[in-house]
């Protein structure tokens, strides 16, 4: 404690981050602008769609140059304030966030382009798309922080969005879901900040990269177990894994569709991604040790998903459970841990964000056509919408997990990592559980799409439609594409995640781009 | 100091508990409302409770001294009481408006959006 003769608050600081450095928050900064934008124009609702279409394509766009840059130099950080990283919030993008972020991205164009058509001008003057901004800031700020504490600002983000988003309208029936909804996520999110809190008093600091560095030096002395576990509950709560699911099939199926199929497809993900990062990467043995506790809730949620969608008449209420089958898919890989497994878990993840959104938009267009939600009530959607059906079938097929879609690679990855370590019943489940899958969406089609259409529904529909728009063909027609392509072709996309994958299990490069200098202080 | 704050906190929590395990929607709520506060300690004790040691470095070191206060938790605890609150604002109204829509205040008869007697998928072609 020699008195230094140089001043110290020049040392706290760091050079301006460099122009490209940007990137990192710019998808964020983007979307809480577009919001701002949209909120400011709220009274001119024809303006909503283009000005929101816009911002979303040149989110695609940001999303996409991130993840290149992140692919080839490895992850990017900025630090706000230019405050040195433990002590500023950093922005940390790696190749985890950015694909997960880019798909995000991709997949909220698509359902902002079916929304041109699915909202009314009430449900834009109720605040649609500014909702969906701040919907998608709080996703990419939650997929591209380093920060803690700051991750969980971007889920009350995008749960406090997605409240708006989910009562859009007002009806008894939604007001009813969101209760169930708000009440239960709130729960969860507080039980994140409680964790957050006791890992803040054994680390002293907030900074992934940072606890990644120092959890080795901690694990004699403090319970880095029991806070692991109440990270995993968070997060379960979050994604909706079997003992704390219940909310998730008593509210998704309320809002309209457009928003369904982005809760959907979104925010159990961003659950399941804030679970891989604290887990693996942050208290890998942890998780080793509670890997049975998760194998066991994964194995559950995927059988109980499974026989939830096996009984349900309402389409959206099916979707709903297709959805918690997956969670309980990418559970199996954070259960298992090794780097391949968890590769598949991104793989999943990616999968299912696009296949559920999709899920979820052609169930909304099916009932259009067919003039009702129920199995029971709908029939002969083949006959009037042939090339919608062909969409439908093969999204069916990529959510069963068959070849030669999409699902067929994540699950087939889980399986010989969940056979590699000898979990046959894990295996097993994933088994089983997309075998019920595929019977559930096999009656699907056989009774909504090829059964000939009984008279009396007939005469409830009162004009026949039969051509379907451009801002619905759109969006389906590319989602479904993305997924044959991530089916057929799937070097890249494999390739990305276990590099990714690789990335959480031995994170020096993610370290040592939030401390350039070396080890932290 | 720190111990008795954690008998506190955990008196909180247990209130907080015991107020969301009820089925009337309003003891949810306050039970919410208990449980934002519970963790807001919680975090005000995770930066170390001391006294009298102000967060400064002196002149002519460069680290703080032994002991001195965390100004980190109230930065942590002012995010928490601006978020809780305004969920808690959005919750109320939300809670009111379910009364008024559904007319009542028990979560058990609260089956609008998950009939009981629900109809079942076709068992045939």
């Amino acid at each position: 404690m020699a008195a230094p003769s140089t001043d110290l608050s020049a040392a706290l600081v760091l050079a301006a981050p460099a122009i490209a450095d940007w990137l990192v928050v710019l998808p964020v900064v983007l979307m809480i602008g577009v919001g701002a934008l949209l909120m400011m124009v709220r009274k001119s609702v024809r303006l909503h769609g283009t000005i929101a279409i816009s911002g979303l394509v040149l989110l695609v766009l940001l999303d996409a140059a991130l993840l290149m840059r992140v692919s080839i130099q490895g992850p990017v950080t900025m630090v706000m304030g230019r405050w040195l990283p433990p002590f500023g919030i950093a922005f940390t993008a790696d190749l985890f966030g950015s694909l997960m972020a880019l798909v995000s991205a991709v997949v909220a164009l698509a359902a902002g382009v079916f929304a041109l058509r699915d909202i009314d001008a009430a449900g834009r003057r109720y605040g649609f798309f500014p909702f969906l901004m701040l919907l998608m800031a709080g996703v990419s700020g939650a997929f591209l922080t380093g920060d803690i504490f700051n991750l969980y600002v971007w889920f009350e983000v995008l749960l406090i969005s997605s409240f708006g988003l989910l009562i859009l309208g007002s009806e008894p029936e939604q007001i009813d879901g969101a209760l169930k909804y708000a009440v239960l996520n709130l729960i969860g999110t507080t039980l994140f900040l409680i964790a957050v809190g006791y890992l803040y008093a054994i680390f002293g600091t907030l900074n992934m990269a940072d606890i990644a560095g120092k959890a080795s030096g901690f694990r004699e002395t403090a319970p880095l177990v029991t806070l692991t576990a109440l990270f995993i509950l968070a997060f379960a709560m979050k994604a909706a894994a079997f003992p704390v699911n219940f909310w998730l099939p008593a509210s998704y199926h309320t809002p309209r569709i457009v928003v369904s199929a982005l809760f959907g497809g979104l925010l159990t993900k961003v659950g399941i991604y804030a679970l891989i990062r604290v887990t693996v990467m942050l208290f890998p043995v942890e998780r080793e040790e509670l890997s049975f506790v998760v194998a066991i809730s994964a194995a559950l949620t995927m059988v109980i998903g499974a026989l939830g969608a096996l009984a349900q008449n309402d389409l959206r209420r099916l979707v709903g459970y297709v959805v918690i089958v997956g969670i309980g898919n990418m559970l199996a890989g954070v259960a298992i841990g090794t780097p391949a497994a968890v590769s598949g878990s991104i793989l999943y993840a990616l999968h299912s964000v696009v296949t559920m959104t999709a899920l979820y938009l052609m169930a909304g267009e099916a009932a259009r056509l067919g003039g009702a939600w129920t199995l029971s009530a709908l029939g002969g959607l083949y006959r009037r919408a042939p090339g919608f059906s062909a969409a439908s079938l093969a999204l069916f097929l990529a959510a069963a997990g068959l070849p030669p879609l999409s699902g067929l690679w994540p699950k087939l990855v889980l399986l010989k990592a969940s056979l590699d370590i000898g979990a046959w019943w894990l295996a097993a489940a994933i088994l089983l559980s997309a075998f019920i899958v595929t019977m559930a969406l096999a009656r699907v089609f056989l009774l909504a799409y090829w059964r000939p259409r009984s008279e009396p529904v007939l005469e409830m529909v009162p004009e026949l439609v039969t051509a379907i728009d451009w801002r619905i063909a759109w969006p389906l027609g590319c989602l479904t594409a993305l997924s044959i392509f991530f089916g057929l072709f799937p070097e890249t996309v494999l390739d990305l995640s276990q590099r990714a994958a690789a990335g959480l299990a031995e994170p020096s490069a993610y370290i040592g781009s939030v401390f350039p200098g070396g080890a932290a202080p | 100091m720190e111990t008795p704050f954690a008998i506190l906190i955990g008196l909180f929590f247990a209130a907080a508990i015991y107020l969301m395990l009820s089925k009337h929607t309003v003891r949810i709520l306050l039970g919410i409302v208990l449980l934002g506060n519970a963790v807001n300690l919680l975090l005000f004790t995770t930066g170390r409770l001391t006294r009298e040691v102000p967060p400064i470095i002196p002149n002519g070191m460069d680290a703080l001294p032994a002991g001195a206060a965390n100004p980190l938790p109230q930065a942590l605890i002012l995010t928490a009481i601006v978020i809780s609150f305004s969920f808690f604002a959005f919750l109320l109204v939300l809670t009111y408006r379910a009364y008024q829509e559904l007319g009542t205040d028990n979560t058990d008869e609260m089956r609008l959006a998950e009939p009981r007697d629900e109809e079942r998928p076709p068992m045939g072609y």
